[in-house]
């Protein structure tokens, strides 16, 4: 690609999207109305776990309005197949993982709070609700294991009898054998527990679902708040509803945030599209907020227990992990890879750590389905590295950036113990970056100021790398994923020279529509308002597999250039014709088709006219229009990584932790607009640092959800944050052809450690070493009023 | 949300008969704490008779050695008011960190009272401070107006008019708010007149309380250092995901202290 001085690539332009949806104009699912509309509510079951012993609609289905009331059994009787699972994992043994039905209403045995029991149809929704309180059903309450502690107890509760222990997976990888032989040499081996605390993505537009069928032309069409509307309609036609892809349309609006909760195919998308045609008529649903904190699959959620074998110098020999990892109580769309191959391929981190070896046991709980969040799997992989990095540093009294830079990878390409190859990178690089930026030089200096206020102040590291931009179909298909990775892009060319691209990804926040039209106009030398990028519908994108993992610049973009590369090359054979001239010489360069060494040239306009209006064209060996399509598969990750400093300061009275800086130096690949990269690093920063210090999920022993409003799910605000300090060195990524890497996740991926890293850091003085994610203010006073207590004995 | 009738009420008297009137009436005020009870169909109401535009119920003047504070003054009118700056500016301090601006700019101090949550600020002010509640019918003391969790003095029908608050030497609140929701996990307000000092601690307890012991101590040396050493029981107080009752007893002391370096 060519980079020209006034180049649209690295260009903060202002987002195209912006207009609308700063003025109240965007068209969100919700804002869709079909003609003859219904609405549908959907009866939850308030307990975790319970056997439905008997369930009456009657009263309900004679309520004033009401159109249908369906339960579990219509579903069976239907035989509406169950949510599949889109990632088959293997247990040590080579044998399945265990994968129970999910079905759309639940006929038998509820599995968790909010479990979808029955949907009422009415003309309005507010005759629905209250048609919903009509449902009488009897439910026998059995105990319940909501958390992956309680689920591996002894005698725990089962969620499915086919996976005793609660176990779906026992996964592996990496060389076991040579990780004891690593530590068998050691000098010392550090020790870690570390829980990912269990978080609510909290998308600002709640799910919705629009299910119509049109008998005229036998067709289904679904309008869904979705990060991948392809794989809904593949997940839904082929699996759950058995109907053809050419019947069925999916269509994904503009969306307001997913954060990962919008990739999966929901319960919710199948009942509609399934009663729609059974009534005849369009139905609605639009989740309430208190129906999101309890049905939309949450994150994280695991247990670790590490091992980090060192030698006296602080050279790692040898990383040991062991992760119990929540599923909940059926399996999400993703769900199996969050864990092992989007974390447990991580664990190498930025250092050359020559043996490294992971399990994972996932666990079925009496809670929502647990699945990709905002980083999926890596955070919690950065979180283990980088935690017990710290403790190895303190525990051997080496500084924690020196024990860090002798254990940085420096050559590439890197193969990892744990299946990966980083292609390019330079951790120094960013390390370097972020201390200047950080201002670490004058530390000391902050932490006697905070004194004098009475605090403690603490600085806290993280030089974490991630892989995204997922991913080689190949690959992933060897590794148990049902689906391809790759993606798919349509250019087309008008005839006065205007271009539509049509992108197989997704923009809910990220700003493709301004991203990707940069790139085209780039790429074509057109302006960047001659270029509508189209996104989200079926019937009018050839495929595609969504946004989700940091793909869609990586692997989307890399698609639409491929397409414009087949654009170029035609418009080659056109100007060769018109310019009289060979298509070897003539040269493409600022919008124009040139005859090489001469001043001949023809306009890309001139040209895009030439193909529709084919009166002058070489028209016995090139087709008339100019509209090219291309699939990209990626050749391997893109290993994004950094360095991210956090300073707080701790109110040793409250315990409250209070964030005084936050600098992030990233390594995102080429960066094509940087306003819009910024934009991402600040809201995964701050996503990022909610886990660390506010947000938690919380099911009490019955597995009744604790946190299911705002008022006791604390989520981040702006307030809670200084400006973030972010800035960037670019290695570009050697594999595609942008050279781009990913940011969407960045954020939330390197931070959390950090900011843990700052809070433990200002509490090393009093003696404290562990605290757990969210350090919240009753935690951290209780951690220094136990070391307080122990330093006393 | 179920359907209810809707009054708009002109005149105290007005909004009385209504409620009366009504099957099961209720008055909304700025509607901050009783929406999202309807929402979450936790009261059915047949009747909801709004007073916030009644205009012999919004204001705060000054009367003697008394600020009065109409029922449906909002927070943020409270906080804004150079008159309450001026007297009691603990209570204009107290006002400017409820909830947030929209909360601030609907929530009003008749409804928080009246609702008596045992996270609100304003209780804590109310009886630290000794002010009386003023209705249709008769005065309270803030002391025997706000009897347990959610529960006031008030009758169904009895409408709150005004807030009286006697003006103290000085006074101050200091809060610790839950960092979900912004209510109290412990908001203490002090006051001294004379040696006449109050502690008043909200959103530890089921109600607002006081702390005698540390009134004592303060009352012989107003300073933070005064109440070193002394720390209320656990036993009585609110335990949830948000704060245990022993990280409440601890923060009430805590936040004491600041209110007295802050008066
Ligand atoms: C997000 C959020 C955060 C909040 N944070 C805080 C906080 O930090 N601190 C805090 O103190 N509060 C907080 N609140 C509550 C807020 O202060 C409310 O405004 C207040 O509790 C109720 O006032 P209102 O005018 O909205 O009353 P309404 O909601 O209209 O009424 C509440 C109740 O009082 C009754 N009522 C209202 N006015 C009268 C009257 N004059 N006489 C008799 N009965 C009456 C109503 O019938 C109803 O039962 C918060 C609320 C929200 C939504």
């Amino acid at each position: 690609m060519t980079t020209e001085s006034k180049s649209l690539i690295g260009a903060p332009i202002a987002r195209k999207e912006d207009r609308r949806f700063l003025t109240g104009t965007g068209r969100y699912t919700d804002d869709l109305n079909r003609l003859h509309q219904t609405h549908a509510v959907f009866l939850r079951s308030p307990h975790a776990h319970a056997k439905i012993v008997s369930i009456n609609t009657s009263a309900a289905a004679a309520a004033p309005g009401v159109v249908a009331v369906y339960t579990g059994a219509d579903i069976a009787a239907d035989k509406v197949g169950g949510i599949p699972c889109g990632w088959l994992v293997k247990n040590k043994d080579g044998s399945n993982m265990v994968e129970p039905p999910h079905p759309a209403l639940v006929a038998d045995v509820v599995r968790h709070v909010g479990d979808q029991v029955a949907v009422v149809i009415a003309e309005t929704k507010a005759q629905a609700k209250a048609a919903l309180n009509l449902i009488e059903v009897e439910y026998d309450v059995l105990p319940a294991a909501a958390t992956v502690r309680d689920a591996v107890a002894e005698g725990a509760p089962l969620v499915w009898e086919q996976a005793p222990g609660n176990t779906c997976f026992d996964w592996h990888l990496g060389d076991l054998a040579a990780v004891e032989a690593a530590f068998a040499k050691a000098h010392k081996i550090v020790e870690i527990e570390v829980t990912n605390n269990r978080l609510i993505p909290n998308a600002m537009e709640p799910r919705a679902a629009i299910g119509e069928y049109d008998a005229a032309g036998d067709m289904l069409t679904l309008y869904t708040t979705s990060q991948n509307p392809h794989l809904i309609r593949l997940l839904l036609g082929a699996f759950v509803l058995g109907v053809p892809e050419h019947k069925l349309r999916v269509v994904a609006p503009d969306v307001g945030g997913g954060f990962g909760s919008k990739i999966f195919h929901y319960a919710e998308e199948a009942v509609v599209v399934w009663a729609a045609r059974k009534i005849g008529r369009p139905v609605k649903w639009t989740a309430e907020r208190s129906e999101s904190f309890m049905s939309d699959a949450h994150g994280r959620d695991t247990v670790m227990t590490a091992k980090l074998a060192v030698d006296r110098e602080g050279n790692f020999l040898g990383f040991r992990v062991h992760n119990t990892a929540n599923m909940g109580a059926y399996l999400s769309t993703f769900a199996t890879a969050v864990p092992t191959y989007l974390s447990g391929t991580l664990m190498a981190g930025v250092y050359k750590t020559p043996a490294v070896y992971v399990e994972v046991r996932a666990v079925f709980t009496h809670t929502v389905p647990v699945d990709a969040y905002r980083g999926a799997g890596r955070p919690e992989a950065t979180y283990v590295i980088e935690r017990i990095v710290d403790k190895a540093a303190r525990e051997l009294g080496m500084d924690r950036l020196e024990i860090r830079k002798k254990n940085f990878i420096r050559t590439f390409p890197y193969k990892t113990p744990v299946a990966l190859e980083y292609d390019t990178g330079d951790y120094d690089a960013t390390l370097a970056m972020a201390l200047e930026k950080a201002d670490v030089k004058n530390y000391p200096s902050r932490v006697e100021a905070s004194k004098k206020r009475g605090k403690l102040r603490g600085i806290g590291y993280s030089t974490y790398l991630e892989a995204c931009g997922i991913a080689p179909s190949a690959l992933v298909g060897a590794l148990g994923a049902r689906a391809g990775l790759y993606e798919a892009a349509n250019v087309r060319v008008h005839p006065t020279g205007s271009v539509s691209v049509f992108t197989g990804t997704h923009s809910h926040g990220q700003g493709h529509e301004t991203t990707f039209a940069q790139l085209v106009a780039q790429q074509l030398g057109i302006p960047f308002d001659k270029v509508e990028v189209v996104h989200g519908d079926s019937d009018k994108i050839p495929f595609g597999m969504g946004t989700y993992g940091s793909r869609s610049l990586s692997v989307g973009g890399s698609a639409i250039v491929k397409a414009v590369d087949k654009i170029i090359a035609k418009g080659k054979k056109i100007a060769a014709h018109l310019l009289e001239a060979g298509e070897a010489d003539i040269e493409f360069k600022d919008g124009k088709f040139v005859v090489a060494g001469t001043d001949k040239s023809k306009a890309f306009g001139e040209i895009a006219f030439a193909a529709y209006v084919p009166h002058n064209y070489p028209i016995d060996t090139v087709e008339p229009g100019l509209d090219e399509s291309a699939f990209y598969d990626p050749k391997n990750f893109t290993y994004p990584a950094g360095t991210h400093v956090v300073e707080v300061e701790v109110d040793p009275d409250t315990g409250v932790v209070t964030v005084e800086s936050v600098v992030a130096a990233d390594d995102v690949g080429v960066i094509i607009n940087p306003m819009i990269v910024d934009g991402q690093m600040h809201g995964g920063l701050a996503q990022g640092i909610g886990q660390a210090l506010f947000e938690e999920c919380v099911y009490d022993e019955s597995g009744q959800l604790l946190t299911g409003s705002y008022m006791t799910y604390s989520m981040p605000r702006a307030a809670d944050f200084p400006m973030f300090k972010v800035g960037n060195h670019v290695t570009a990524c050697t594999h595609n052809p942008i050279g781009a890497k990913g940011v969407g996740e960045v954020g939330a991926i390197g931070v959390p450690p950090a900011t843990i890293n700052a809070v433990l850091d200002a509490l090393a003085p009093l003696g404290v070493t562990d605290i757990q994610m969210p350090a919240t203010p009753e935690k951290v006073w209780r951690a220094i009023v136990a070391a307080k207590g122990s330093k006393a004995q | 949300m179920k359907e209810f009738h809707f009054h708009r009420a002109s005149s105290v008297a007005d909004a009385v008969a209504a409620v009366k009137g009504a099957s099961a009436g209720k008055f909304l005020a700025g509607g901050q704490s009783l929406l999202p009870v309807l929402k979450l169909e936790m009261a059915e109401p047949s009747d909801l008779v709004s007073i916030s535009r009644i205009k012999e119920l919004r204001g705060v003047c000054v009367d003697g050695n008394k600020l009065l504070i109409g029922a449906v003054t909002t927070h943020a009118e409270v906080a804004a008011s150079s008159e309450v700056k001026k007297h009691i500016p603990g209570l204009a301090a107290l006002a400017e960190h409820i909830g947030d601006a929209q909360v601030r700019n609907r929530g009003t101090i008749g409804g928080s009272v009246a609702h008596a949550d045992p996270a609100a600020d304003y209780p804590a002010a109310l009886v630290a401070l000794g002010a009386t509640i003023k209705t249709d019918r008769r005065a309270i003391a803030a002391e025997d107006f706000f009897t347990g969790l959610f529960e006031t003095a008030l009758e169904p029908d009895e409408l709150v008019v005004a807030v009286h608050f006697p003006i103290p030497e000085k006074s101050a609140y200091a809060k610790f708010a839950s960092h979900a929701s912004k209510y109290a996990l412990c908001g203490v307000m002090v006051s001294k007149t004379g040696s006449d000092v109050r502690v008043a601690v909200t959103g530890a307890g089921q109600k607002v309380f006081r702390v005698p012991e540390m009134e004592k101590a303060l009352a012989a040396r107003f300073e933070p250092s005064a109440l070193d050493g002394i720390s209320i029981s656990a036993d009585d107080l609110l335990s949830d995901g948000q704060a245990s009752a022993e990280y409440r007893a601890h923060l009430v002391t805590v936040m004491a202290k600041r209110a007295v370096a802050a008066a």
